[in-house]
């Protein structure tokens, strides 16, 4: 049997026993609403389009902040790698900050950018940031070094080795850094949203639990599962498998 | 005869952590003329393969001068092109694309392409302009690294055991594809091998070395007429004159080839 064909059993089940345990009153519909119930409010929301603002606002901000820690941790992550300094110093600092959910910013960022999406932004940088930087930095240290070698004898050296040479033979650690900082991005921007004001996935979790809109809280809860899911299996788990391909590092 | 290569009193030593001083190479001196295919045979731990990247330039010598065409090394450069014992192609370039790396910055792209595509003619591999790298076995890729290496038109081609990872029937085609390039190219050749039968089929010289520390022990001039598979019992005499010679580094030269019979 095909794995999608499976996972679609596991899935159909699954739904199946929720819905007969919510039929035959196993549990209460307060404290676990129903997967009609979680429909209803799913179309609802989408119908009247808060859900649509909701995820249109979120993806704003994450391409944001994962655009600019992409930047920033590419570059920190080259300045690492190419300087001892560096890496004893700020490569140390780096390695506790990744340590830290980024979540722990937020009160400081909202006293520097207010309650908004200055802060938010924020916290979804830091959570991308140190993690991108720190594949970049592992990517550029390890280039086999016979390809270095090898440029060398064919007349390249200085910045035309680095970008022709080092970057690309780094690409493979650069798409991980990329998926983990995606990874990481995502769940500090749901953090950040939680405790802040609206539109957002979040926000709407956290608006729809105070109300006791249980049915609308699985159904969010679902919405930011299946981005995670979709984002990380058909775009970046994918180009990994080709890049891990083409560079040689798996057959 | 004109001298093309000169390896001038070259002293290789390494110092440890403990500070013990560690003599790789001691006094080689070598003359090597233009066109000639030397191979440069020893056991492991002679320091071959050291002498063999300081005349590529990517090893410095603590004492002694190299001089390539009338130029003293001192840094890698084009005019000697290197063949390792792995192809050390780009991955995420193309066939193509790996042989015009060297020739970005000396010609347009539509000379450049030209040029690699007459080079993968030489080593047979024009079908694969496009293919990665990933896409073709150790010994295509070794040849599209043998192509990429003449296409810089070097003076002198350094290859460094580029046989060595390469099944028999694969390494025996190859030998026979070498020695054609190098007749007709004319190139000058420094051919590193742990192989007596290696040496004996490709070279006009054998640069025999001894071990710790790497020394010249002899010098041998071959005169087999080629192709040499026609010519079993001279190969034979020379094999064992060889194997006389290095007598006390006989061992670990068995040694090292069982070990890689055994690594196959």
């Amino acid at each position: 049997m095909k794995p999608a064909v499976k996972r679609l059993i596991f899935f159909a089940a699954l739904i199946l026993f929720w819905g007969l345990g919510s039929h035959f009153e196993l549990w209460h519909e307060t404290i676990l609403p129903s997967p009609f119930s979680v429909w209803d409010a799913l179309a609802a929301g989408f119908a009247d389009l808060t859900l649509v603002y909701d995820l249109v606002a979120s993806f704003r901000r994450l391409l944001i902040g994962l655009a600019v820690s992409l930047l920033i941790g590419t570059a920190l992550g080259i300045l690492l790698a190419r300087s001892k300094t560096a890496d004893d110093t700020i490569g140390s600092m780096v390695l506790a900050l990744q340590s830290v959910p980024s979540i722990i910013w937020l009160p400081l960022a909202m006293m520097w950018f207010g309650l908004g999406e200055g802060a938010i932004i924020f916290v979804v940088i830091l959570g991308g940031t140190f993690v991108m930087t720190l594949n970049v930095r592992t990517g550029i240290k390890n280039v086999n070094p016979l390809y270095i070698k090898a440029a060398r004898t064919m007349g390249s050296n200085g910045i035309d080795l680095f970008w022709k040479v080092i970057i690309p033979a780094s690409i493979p650690y650069l798409v991980t850094g990329a998926r983990l900082a995606w990874a990481f991005a995502w769940r500090a921007l749901m953090a950040g949203e939680l405790l802040s004001a609206g539109p957002g996935l979040g926000y709407t979790l956290r608006y729809a639990s105070d109300f006791g809109n249980m049915a609308l809280v699985i159904g969010v809860m679902i919405i930011i599962g299946v981005v995670g899911a979709v984002v990380d299996q058909l775009i970046f788990q994918r180009i990994e498998k080709n890049v891990l391909k083409r560079w040689g590092l798996e057959s | 005869m004109y001298l093309f290569i000169e390896i001038q009193h070259i002293d290789k030593i390494y110092t440890d952590k403990d500070n013990n001083a560690n003599t790789v190479l001691e006094d080689i001196n070598l003359e090597i003329p233009k066109g000639q295919f030397v191979s440069i045979l020893g056991p492991s731990g002679c320091g071959k393969s050291t002498l063999l990247s300081m005349i590529a330039g990517l090893t410095s010598a603590s004492s002694g001068d190299i001089v390539v065409d009338g130029a003293t090394v001192q840094k890698p450069g084009k005019d000697r092109g290197m063949v390792f014992q792995e192809a050390a192609l780009f991955p995420w370039m193309t066939v193509t694309e790996n042989v015009i790396f060297p020739l970005r910055k000396d010609m347009n792209k539509k000379q450049a392409v030209e040029r690699a595509r007459h080079f993968l003619q030489m080593v047979q591999l024009s079908n694969y302009a496009g293919h990665y790298p990933h896409e073709l076995s150790g010994g295509m890729q070794q040849r599209v690294s043998i192509a990429r290496s003449l296409a810089m038109d070097p003076a002198v081609l350094l290859m460094d055991e580029p046989f060595g990872a390469l099944d028999e029937q694969t390494r025996s085609r190859l030998h026979g594809q070498l020695e054609k390039i190098w007749i007709d190219t004319q190139k000058t050749i420094v051919f590193v091998t742990h192989s007596i039968q290696e040496s004996i089929k490709l070279s006009d010289r054998i640069v025999v070395m001894g071990t710790r520390p790497g020394t010249v022990i002899a010098d041998i001039e071959v005169d087999i007429p080629r192709p040499r598979d026609a010519h079993k019992q001279q190969v034979t005499a020379l094999e064992e004159r060889i194997m006389g010679l290095l007598k006390g580094e006989i061992d670990k030269v068995i040694d090292e080839e069982l070990a890689y019979e055994a690594r196959r």
